[in-house]
């Protein structure tokens, strides 16, 4: 069944299809995020009990809900090269561990300046900030580890092994607010259930949520194509490549 | 022959140290986020209650970064001393204190700086009392080049040993007491809106007699324990 | 559905109701973060194929030199 797949191992052809998915990933996420971030910005209504801070909204909750797939797409990638020995999959988790590490510190951030003026401070410890902050060091960690071996091959396992431990976080992020009374509010959209959000709100919250998606597939497919070019340099397809690009 | 200055013997140390410090991200990265972890830990086990957090706020961020500046001190002459080039600074001209001296002050620029610039905001997350910024960041601006100073005499005594690391907390966390005392005084004086000027002043005649007898002590420890 | 410019004048935008501060340091960071990310893997991408290059070279320069002393 996934005899398709199977010609996309090879690290030429993941580049080039890579190369090719990268214009649509990265025109999708700027429209998206910045049709969201005016909308929301601009237009969308004010709320009634928080004035214009909840406008933070529109960066908060995509960049934390994108640390979560993020993290979650890199240890699926961890799993793959781990279980099946596929070097890509281990060059693409590599891609995107940075990424989420920065929308996990951005989520983290803007939740702080959201908290300020909402809660009246600016850091609590209660389980979603820490179970989001013990992501960012989840992902400092594979980073660390992954740069701290010069055999990629094997800083790759190990990295992977800890990125695959470390997916226990993620529900505990996501049900964090309904398990313990925490200061967070619950989460403001559930998928499949009807929202309390009027549409002027909700929808740039989607764009935007979506346009972060596109960016993390834009922003991994950058550093997954360096990778592999980084990893595959003995190869006469990278080196007609490096020639062309210098001559060009 | 080729006189080399003082000076350019001292800047040449400096910037080696410093460009092989940039080239192992991880060494100056790692020992940060342990700093961090630490610093996290204490919440979570004491509780989050903010009013006891902000009385014990100076003493962990300052026990943490004592212990981070230990383990990240182990590096200092570690490689050096595996490849060599240890022993070529031991036989150079230039004094060996002032090489060391040099050494010292990329260590800290690598690892004490980042410590100083990321403190406020675990301060921030310990519910710090919000007049006591100013005295936190003195007293590390002041402290860790101190911790840095009497630190690297622990692991010049220390370099030759193949298990160092847990002799050389042995030796110098004592020697960082009197820091630790001073520096926590002051920040608790400046939360309670105290002067703290006076427990600052003391740390930095700490610092200004490790500086002076420091070098002298790292040099007569590198030769003694690289015999 | 309504949508209309939600502030009376551009001052007021950046008033953003008095959470000036609050919200322009959120997106500002946010920009900051994600700008640098972008820049860094762009920067990223052009380093991995001068490093490349040069290592072509440095090896071409070598069979150069070992076919010359031979």
């Amino acid at each position: 069944m996934w005899k398709w797949l199977h010609p996309y191992a090879q690290p030429e052809r993941a580049y080039n299809l890579a190369g090719s998915l990268f214009p649509w990933f990265a025109i999708l996420a700027t429209l998206l995020i910045t049709i969201g971030t005016v909308w929301g910005l601009g237009f969308a209504p004010v709320d009634y009990q928080q004035g214009n801070s909840y406008r933070i909204i529109f960066l908060h909750v995509p960049a934390a809900s994108m640390s979560m797939s993020a993290y979650m797409a890199m240890a699926v990638c961890a799993f793959i090269g781990l279980v099946w020995q596929i070097k890509l999959a281990d060059m693409a988790a590599a891609a995107i561990a940075p990424i989420g590490a920065v929308l996990t510190a951005v989520a983290l951030l803007t939740g702080a300046a959201w908290g300020k003026p909402m809660w009246g401070t600016w850091w609590v410890w209660d389980a979603r900030l820490t179970s989001e902050l013990v992501l960012l060091f989840l992902y400092l960690g594979v980073i660390a580890l992954y740069a701290s071996f010069e055999d990629k091959v094997m800083a790759a396992k190990a990295a992977g092994i800890l990125a695959i431990v470390g997916v226990i976080n993620l529900p505990i992020i996501k049900y964090s607010v309904d398990w313990w009374n925490t200061l967070h509010q619950p989460n403001a959209i559930t998928v499949g259930k009807s929202n309390n959000m009027p549409p002027e709100m909700l929808i740039p919250l989607l764009c935007n949520i979506f346009g972060f998606a596109m960016m993390i597939g834009a922003l991994s497919i950058l550093r997954f194509r360096a990778e592999v070019l980084a990893r595959n340099s003995m190869r006469p397809w990278v080196r007609a490549l490096v020639a062309k690009e210098n001559n060009a | 022959m080729r006189q080399v200055s003082y000076f350019h013997a001292f800047s040449i140390v400096l910037k080696r140290d410093l460009q092989i410090a940039f080239r192992h991200r991880g060494d100056i990265f790692n020992p940060l986020m342990f700093f961090v972890m630490v610093v996290t830990l204490f919440p979570l086990g004491i509780g989050p209650e903010p009013n006891t957090l902000t009385r014990i706020a100076p003493g962990i961020i300052w026990v943490a970064a004592l212990l981070s500046a230990m383990l990240s001190l182990e590096r200092l002459f570690k490689s050096d001393f595996a490849d060599g080039s240890l022993e070529q600074m031991m036989l150079s001209p230039q004094p060996l204190a002032l090489l060391a001296l040099a050494k010292v002050l990329a260590h800290w620029l690598v690892t004490g700086l980042p410590l100083i610039l990321i403190a406020p905001l675990l301060a921030v997350m310990l519910h710090l009392d919000s007049g006591a910024y100013g005295a936190l960041m003195a007293t590390l601006l002041v402290g860790t080049p101190t911790l840095s100073l009497i630190g690297a005499i622990g692991v010049a005594l220390t370099v030759g040993l193949p298990k160092g690391g847990v002799l050389l907390s042995l030796l110098i966390l004592p020697l960082y007491i009197p820091v630790l005392i001073f520096a926590t005084g002051a920040i608790d004086a400046a939360s309670m809106n105290l002067n703290f000027g006076g427990h600052l002043a003391i740390l930095a005649a700490i610092l200004i007699g490790a500086l002076v007898v420091a070098p002298v002590a790292i040099s007569a420890s590198l030769r003694v324990s690289t015999n | 559905m309504n949508l209309t410019f939600q502030f009376a004048s551009l001052a007021e935008f950046f008033d953003m109701g008095g959470y000036a501060f609050y919200v322009w340091l959120s997106y500002g960071s946010a920009v900051i973060a994600i700008g640098g990310l972008i820049i860094h893997s762009a920067r990223k991408r052009k380093s991995v194929l001068a490093q490349i290059a040069q290592k072509q070279e440095r090896e071409a320069r070598l069979r150069q030199h070992r076919s010359q002393t031979q």
